[in-house]
């Protein structure tokens, strides 16, 4: 999963599973790694900061991270801060789709519209990679 | 998101995003809360237990817990002890694989075949544990 010598950016997902834009969060993440920035970046699993994942917790100190949460609640973000380093982007799902709140219906498969969020928040992730590389060479 | 709920099992999977098997237990927890235990149960994000949620605490403080990890790692399962929570029980995904060998699951963003086929095994096995919970 975490590949330390080489110039990659992690991608954080909260891991969301209570709520609809959670799982946006985390399509949106799979879909930059495996479509559309695959060579650029890997993820990292949230709670392994907390359970104790050297490796995990020296990549997002040493290399830069985009933080991807689906609510307000900034999980992803704010655990990152706490165990890593600040991240170099941090993009909130409600802020894209403009429905806040954690919606219950299709946290568990997405529908056509929540998949199509989950297309554009991926766009807009793969986007910040870019920048996030550019700046760094 | 409720957070005040009494006897109610909380059902927390992984959050494992890099492999099949995190995706095997969010799948797991979601035919449990959503079709075999309906109404008796609940789930929470784990990254709410990581990172601190004074409500999500209170809520897996007060509540019996099942944890369902994907990998030995068991980042639920230390996550919710690490928190206080009220840990009933806790099953890995490894393990059921293992009693289900013909089972090769290995897409992540949406499961494939064998990864639902695994998911529906394990999330039976948790289904029975809540009935154990609930009738102590």
């Amino acid at each position: 999963m975490v590949d330390l010598p080489e110039k990659k950016v992690g991608i954080i997902s909260c891991s969301g599973e209570a709520c609809v834009e959670g799982t946006i969060s985390r399509v949106a993440t799979r879909l930059v790694l495996e479509k559309l920035r695959p060579e650029e970046t890997v993820t990292i699993c949230l709670p392994l900061f907390l359970a104790g994942g050297k490796e995990e917790r020296a990549f997002a100190k040493y290399y830069p991270t985009i933080t991807v949460d689906g609510c307000d609640k900034l999980c992803a973000k704010t655990a990152t801060e706490r165990y890593s380093g600040k991240p170099a982007s941090s993009i909130v799902i409600t802020d894209l789709t403009r429905n806040p709140g954690c919606s219950r219906s299709g946290r568990r498969k997405l529908d056509s519209g929540a998949l199509g969020w989950a297309e554009k928040a991926a766009e807009r992730i793969a986007k910040e990679v870019d920048g996030v590389l550019d700046h760094w060479r | 998101m409720k957070t005040t709920m009494q006897n109610k099992v909380i059902v927390i999977p992984c959050s494992g995003i890099g492999k099949a098997l995190g995706s095997v237990s969010r799948e797991a927890t979601y035919e449990v809360v959503e079709s075999l235990r309906k109404g008796v149960t609940e789930t929470t994000c784990l990254a709410l237990i990581t990172s601190g949620d004074e409500e999500t605490l209170q809520l897996v403080k007060t509540n019996k817990c099942i944890t369902v990890d994907g990998c030995p790692l068991q980042c639920a399962e230390k996550n919710v002890k690490l928190a206080g929570g009220e840990l009933a029980a806790s099953f890995r995904v490894v393990d059921t694989l293992k009693e289900n060998r013909n089972l090769k699951p290995k897409s992540v963003t949406f499961l494939d075949h064998d990864g639902q086929e695994l998911a529906s095994l394990l999330a039976k096995q948790v289904a029975e544990k809540v009935d154990e919970l609930l009738k102590k």
